[in-house]
């Protein structure tokens, strides 16, 4: 896979607002390719959106920031440095999986399906990242625990297991189990989609005080009004490519590409 | 439960009325159960009759030796699960490897333990003095082999590599059973793949390892009576010793029939709270305990008009 990466770029470290950089980026799943040449840039700060039909490649994009998938070609950069690999010259070296997971670090994920560990409270969940990977001690992660909880207004269930919380509570769960490492950039993969929807809001609440509080986010996300009202740029995908890309307002209400102007017809 | 119900009957409606509804009878639950004590009766009665002398299963059944037995006997089990249950986890772990050798490792091991008998596997690890005449390990250890190997490390390596192949298999089922999400989940939070292991997958494949490893301790207890073939002395080959000198072999047999149903049925409980132990969080409520559970049991029964509603 290595070899397919285009050598003619030399500049690993060229960024210095952009939080994520993607040049050129292709994934293929066995034959079938899923990104087909993606080009963005989200800049530090911003909330950034994505949207498309599904199939387009936004999630498998999103999963390719925190190396969970991948890339054949092209360069995907966090915060200036390449994603999975390290370039030694024109040549690219494999991060080891120490390497690649001391990268996780700092990118928080939050899933669809929320995965919380269904063994652990909702208090363990959060603490278990910084005690077993930072090295936090406990009494410290406990505290600040407490406080994520607050922060997504669960103060009261942090002794609850999983399956006695309702989808938005456990997807808020994950929220703040995902910033309780303090990341730089979050990452969320459509997390209002297996929701109720009266459960919607609670969980939108959270990503907008987020947002405010001058967090990078990039969300994968069918909540248009969300993407409008919070959102600093938006892109529209399709068929594993970019097809429309500005400011969440101009997009939403002036679409100027034929294929975004009938997603859009159908989904608002 | 019942409370509520009786509670209802004498004050005036003040909310819904409760149903008083006659339950379904169910007859048929009346005549099995006579059916099952009568064949019962008889079975005990059939055996009173035989020549058996029963007055020397309660005469032994304290023993020294049968209590040295069925010491030996659960010392073996234990010590044979221990090496099943850590070799089963390594060996499932080296099979789900990404490492192409360490996964052909675990892969030949399987096959060649889990396709012999453990009786045949006991007598070559038995003979293996045919084949090393020293066993010898550098500065640490050095003797012949015949000494080394003693019926009980016989018996253990025996028993205990013979149960780690199957406890791989259960073990593997186990780990598959967990859902990608959580590695993933883990993996997006920095947690190395060894810790996601550790703390994420496998306390979650253990709800899934636990109930089909109680049936392999279980069996574990049983196997034991085959190493008498090696020599070492457990409570089937004391039994058999006594029931030699004493005159009495088969009263023996029942002897150690009963202690080994004995061993088996507090296992049986054991494996119960252990597995109730690894359903918290995956359930709301946790299930009853076997001491709940009869209680519930005999109320529906005795009182067929106490609306056991719940």
């Amino acid at each position: 896979m290595t070899d397919k990466l285009s050598k003619t770029d030399a500049a690993p470290r060229d960024t210095s607002t952009a939080m994520v950089k993607a040049e050129g980026v292709h994934k293929s799943f066995g034959s079938v390719e899923v990104l087909k040449g993606i080009d963005l840039e989200v800049k530090s700060g911003e909330v950034f959106c994505l949207i498309g039909p599904s199939g387009s490649g936004k999630s498998t994009f999103l999963r390719c920031i925190n190396h969970l998938e991948k890339i054949n070609a092209g360069r995907l950069y966090v915060d200036g440095e390449l994603v999975g690999y390290r370039q030694k010259g024109d040549k690219l070296y494999e991060l080891k999986d120490s390497e690649v997971a001391l990268k996780r670090r700092d990118i928080g994920m939050v899933f669809q399906r929320f995965n919380l560990f269904p063994h652990m409270t909702a208090a363990e969940n959060i603490i278990e990242a910084p005690i077993q990977v930072r090295g936090t001690n406990k009494a410290q992660a406990r505290e600040r625990a407490t406080q994520l909880l607050e922060r997504v207004g669960l103060a009261d269930k942090a002794g609850s297991y999983p399956s006695q919380l309702s989808g938005g509570q456990q997807q808020r769960v994950a929220i703040a189990r995902a910033l309780a490492m303090d990341p730089k950039l979050m990452l969320f993969d459509e997390p209002t989609s297996a929701l109720d929807p009266e459960l919607v809001g609670d969980v939108l609440d959270v990503m907008r005080d987020l947002a405010e509080s001058g967090m990078t986010m990039i969300v994968v996300t069918h909540e248009m009004g969300f993407a409008r009202e919070v959102g600093d740029s938006l892109v529209f995908m399709d068929d594993g490519v970019v097809v429309e890309s500005g400011h969440p307002r101009e997009v939403l209400t002036n679409p100027q590409h034929e294929r975004t102007q009938s997603f859009l017809s159908k989904v608002l | 439960m019942t409370a509520d119900i009786d509670k209802t009957v004498g004050t005036p409606a003040a909310g819904p009325e409760t149903i008083k509804a006659i339950p379904v009878r169910h007859y048929g639950r009346y005549v099995t159960a006579v059916i099952a004590i009568a064949i019962l009766v008889a079975i005990i009665y059939a055996f009173g009759q035989g020549k058996i002398n029963w007055h020397a299963v309660p005469d032994y059944f304290f023993d020294d030796r049968i209590m040295t037995g069925v010491g030996k006997t659960l010392l073996l089990t234990v010590l044979s699960m221990l090496i099943g249950i850590v070799g089963g986890i390594v060996l499932a772990v080296m099979r789900l490897s990404k490492n192409p050798v360490t996964s052909s490792i675990s892969w030949f091991y399987i096959w060649f333990f889990r396709g012999t008998p453990v009786l045949v596997q006991l007598f070559l690890w038995f003979n293996l003095g045919l084949v090393f005449e020293y066993i010898n390990l550098g500065p640490i250890y050095k003797d012949y082999w015949s000494d080394f190997m003693t019926p009980l490390l016989t018996a253990l390596l025996g028993l205990g590599l013979n149960e780690a192949a199957y406890m791989a298999e259960i073990c593997r089922a186990g780990l598959l059973a967990v859902d990608e999400g959580q590695t993933e989940a883990a993996h997006a939070l920095g947690m190395s793949h060894g810790k996601t292991l550790r703390r994420i997958v496998i306390p979650q494949a253990m709800r899934v390892i636990v109930p089909p490893t109680g049936n392999e301790v279980i069996n574990m207890l049983k196997t034991t009576s085959l190493v008498a073939a090696v020599q070492y002395p457990e409570l089937f080959r004391y039994a058999q010793d006594i029931g030699q000198n004493s005159g009495a072999p088969v009263e023996m047999y029942f002897l150690a029939a009963a202690w080994y149903l004995i061993m088996t049925s507090v296992l049986s409980v054991g494996q119960y709270y252990i597995e109730r132990y690894y359903a918290r969080g995956s359930s709301r409520q946790l299930p009853p305990t076997p001491l709940q559970k009869v209680k519930a049991n005999l109320l529906s029964l005795g009182r067929p008009r106490g609306a056991m509603g719940a």
